[in-house]
């Protein structure tokens, strides 16, 4: 079954290419893409009957953990159900299923042994065995699914690192062993702050019968400065027409340093904790990635976000951003989610995470432009330096 | 007045009207969800429209204390603060003093209560709660009664009853937007139906655009409940609205609407829901229970709503009370179970097959015939033959839980282990 593929690398590192769904033909969703994040299968806030609001296709891939259905309910009755897509009435959406989900269900290095992964959820902690975890994925049937990993952060020994890419290695074979036939298998590839390690991870995945690669071990410590050279050291030895999922990167800058050193596929955990603290983006979506007309009037906001619970806001009766064509803009204002946060009510997040989806995903929207029009470095360039002398002015100030 | 009332077809003394607000044209009989703080519980106000409601209530009480009214009014009203284009309806704020603070007090002047910000004693009158929910702006408001407990009997029942007459004339005194806004009144007067009479007869004598019966739902029993229901009904006039408050459970509403009443609102459906309680034909479904977790059909097979077509029990067992959609979910289908039973009333009493839609809901709500006695005895004088659905020899028994399985429980015992449910008791 085919449910991916990409196209050719338009320019140097940043690269365009789409995802197509075996469950929807004829749609293709553009890369570099972001995943929504999902708890048991939907979004965190948004209500499944609202998120056709968001931009199409974009936001028809889903990042699901198998983890997060350990309780309440069983992979039998999710097969009986007839897999995730049925299970959460999302039929034509994309599901790609991995482990970790950056919110809910982390990485445990000191719990993992050679048997199996291990993570800290809100069940406790949990050791995944390779079997039990294709048993999961042949159960839920997802497009795509990321194989396991042990995943260390950027302080461990070099025995402990190689150890991690060695066990990633061993359940990414038992996993294609085990072949449960389902979706296609992203290769997932370790080896935290050590290019050896890394490049020997990544050259070993590539050997394997796998359809695309998850890049995991980032966002555990590791100093910002040297994802670029881990990142090359991996893209280089991957195959080119494969897609590249990364995990662990979630800020504008981030985003952008990952599509620079080629990744195609990114997690959006990071709008859930934004939302959680009542952060609104708000960052220009300026085709050539200009932020300089960005007005700091507000307190408890930097240049790419403010904070709606805070009391300036009581009035204001315009929408988080204005022009936004998201169904909170569109309906709703700043003081009503502002009274929504003070009085601690649901809807909050819900409005609040529809507005942040929406603008990051027309983020990625404007990157792929970029990346067309071959200025994606310039665009890079432009946003990162007017966004870094805000900061200069913040400073000042 | 900024009503109008129209009568479209009846069954005895059930009625199904066009209630035009000015905000909306609404059908009755109708409930009305409960939005406390100017949200109902996580829905949007598109997802609201879609799932039919038609008028939704704000609490006085915590909107004066955030986001003010003050704020509220400088912003052009609550219908544009919360996008709600349809109609609203707000309490007097009175009721959620008394049964909020344990400092409240009720006086001539009004309800002297602890401020929750500074805990000063601060004096709600019956002019200050009109001037709070002129600036609201609902479609709708409440005349501040003066409150007491179900359970209350002797003087102070006689005195809340009077009190609650003098202070409509000072409501009315007050009341600042009467082309904009409809002040209903609240017939008071306990369990008793000499005072209730006296109270009725001073309300209508006022010539309000709709009357509330209030002081029920407080965990009386269930035949003084419905007795003061029809006592109230048939004494109010046949051309204005009739207002249950506090009136949730769906074989309440069923059994007000054939006593003639036309309008309810309660906090059970989407407070049961945050408990994993879903609203079916049955009955309810305690979605937490075990036997969820591998039961694949949707919750109720007979729904139409967004949940039942794309979601089965399994699915929700995993969600309810742990995670927020859990409750987003059920609160969705608890609503549209509410507003299809609404649109029932409604279709059936025009229809003219008001009595088959009674039988056919006591039927699947008690399929052993054990309709409780007392929703026997108000079909009696509902005019309303039940005989069909009740068990063939004892025609009404008291319905016994030991009788049916496990995942069904009735609603509507006042001895029910599904918990109370207060009048407008606000939704935190
Ligand atoms: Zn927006
Ligand atoms: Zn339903």
């Amino acid at each position: 079954m085919k449910s991916s593929s990409v196209q050719k690398a338009l320019s140097s590192g940043a690269r365009i290419g789409a995802i197509e769904l075996a469950n929807c033909p004829g749609v293709s969703i553009n890369t570099p893409a972001l995943l929504i994040s999902t708890r048991k299968g939907l979004p965190y806030f948004t209500p499944p009957d609202l998120l056709p609001s968001l931009p199409s296709p974009d936001s028809h891939l889903l990042q699901v953990s198998p983890l997060h259905f350990l309780e309440g309910i069983s992979p039998a009755t999710i097969g009986k159900i007839g897999g995730i897509h049925k299970l959460i009435g999302l039929g034509d959406y994309g599901v790609v299923a991995v482990p970790r989900d950056n919110v809910h269900s982390l990485p445990e290095c000191k719990g993992a042994s050679k048997l199996g992964a291990s993570f800290e959820t809100p069940c406790g902690r949990l050791l995944i065995k390779p079997k039990d975890y294709v048993e999961m994925i042949s159960c839920m049937r997802p497009n795509i699914w990321a194989t396991l990993a042990d995943e260390v952060p950027a302080w461990v020994t070099d025995k402990r690192n190689r150890t991690s890419v060695d066990r990633t290695l061993r359940w990414l074979d038992d996993c294609l062993a085990l072949n449960p036939a389902v979706g296609s298998v992203f290769g997932a590839i370790v080896g935290g702050t050590n290019l050896d390690e890394r490049k020997r991870c990544a050259e070993e995945v590539a050997k394997r019968n796998v359809a695309g690669y998850w890049i995991g071990g980032f966002g555990l410590g590791e100093a910002i400065d040297e994802r670029p050279a881990l990142l090359r050291a991996i893209v280089d030895v991957l195959q080119d027409e494969k897609p590249r999922m990364i995990c662990g990167l979630g800020l504008p800058e981030e985003i952008l340093q990952g599509i620079a050193a080629g990744v195609d596929l990114f997690d959006s955990s990071y709008i859930y904790t934004l939302t959680l603290g009542g952060f609104a983006l708000t960052f220009s979506l300026d085709k050539n990635g200009n932020q300089d007309n960005f007005k700091l009037s507000q307190r408890g906001s930097d240049s790419t976000k403010i904070n709606l619970r805070a009391t300036e806001y009581r009035l204001d009766m315009s929408p988080i951003v204005d022009g936004c064509s998201c169904h909170t803009c569109q309906n709703y204002t700043k003081a009503y989610i502002n009274h929504l946060y003070n009085v601690h009510e649901m809807l909050a997040q819900t409005l609040l995470e529809i507005h942040n989806a929406h603008h990051y995903l027309r983020f990625f929207r404007v990157i792929r432009e970029a990346i067309q029009d071959g200025r994606f470095e310039e665009y890079r360039l432009t946003f990162t330096n007017s966004r870094r002398e805000h900061y200069g002015r913040v400073a000042v100030c | 007045m900024a009503l109008r009332f129209e009568i479209l077809g009846k069954f005895k003394r059930a009625r199904a009207s066009r209630l035009t607000l000015p905000h909306f044209v609404c059908q009755t009989p109708l409930f009305m969800p409960v939005g406390t703080q100017g949200t109902i519980k996580g829905l949007t106000t598109s997802q609201l429209e879609d799932i039919g409601c038609q008028i939704i209530l704000g609490n006085t009480y915590h909107l004066a204390l955030r986001p003010t009214s003050e704020l509220l009014d400088q912003l052009g009203g609550l219908h544009k603060f919360m996008n709600w284009p349809r109609a609203m309806l707000t309490d007097s704020g009175g009721f959620q003093m008394v049964s909020l603070l344990h400092l409240a007090d009720i006086t001539e002047k009004g309800v002297t209560f602890q401020s929750p910000v500074d805990g000063k004693p601060m004096l709600l009158t019956p002019e200050d709660s009109i001037q709070i929910q002129n600036r609201i702006g609902a479609d709708i408001i409440m005349a501040l009664d003066d409150v007491i407990k179900t359970t209350v009997t002797g003087p102070r029942v006689e005195e809340a009853m009077y009190r609650t007459l003098r202070w409509i004339d000072r409501c009315i005194a007050a009341h600042k937007r009467p082309h904009d806004q409809n002040l209903f009144g609240i017939v008071q007067g306990g369990l008793d139906p000499m005072l209730r009479d006296v109270c009725v007869k001073g309300l209508v004598e006022r010539n309000l655009p709709g009357y509330a019966i209030g002081g029920l739902s407080g965990g009386e029993d269930k035949n003084s409940f419905w007795r003061v229901v029809a006592q109230c009904t048939a004494a109010l006039p046949e051309d204005k609205p009739r207002y249950v408050m506090g009136v949730g459970y769906p074989l309440d509403i069923v059994v007000c609407s054939a006593l003639g009443a036309d309008m309810y609102d309660c906090v059970y459906p989407t407070r049961t829901a945050r408990f994993g309680t879903a609203l079916v034909p049955e009955g309810v479904l305690k979605l937490k229970n075990r036997d969820m977790a591998d039961d694949t059909r949707p919750i109720d097979p007979t729904c139409l709503c967004m949940v039942c077509k794309n979601y089965t029990r399994a699915y929700i067992h995993c969600l309810v009370t742990k995670d927020a959609m859990g409750s987003q979910l059920l609160s969705y289908h608890n609503l549209y179970y509410m507003m299809q039973l609404s649109r029932n009333l409604h279709s059936s009493i025009v229809e003219e097959r008001f009595p088959k839609f009674v039988c056919d809901f006591l039927h699947q709500m008690f399929p052993k015939g054990d309709v409780p006695e007392w929703v026997c005895n108000a079909m009696e004088v509902a005019g309303i033959d039940i005989s069909s659905c009740c068990a063939p020899l004892s025609s009404c028994q008291e319905y016994d839980s030991k009788n049916v399985s496990e995942e069904f429980i009735h609603c509507g015992r006042t001895d029910s282990n599904i918990g109370g449910h207060d009048r407008c008791s606000g939704e935190m």
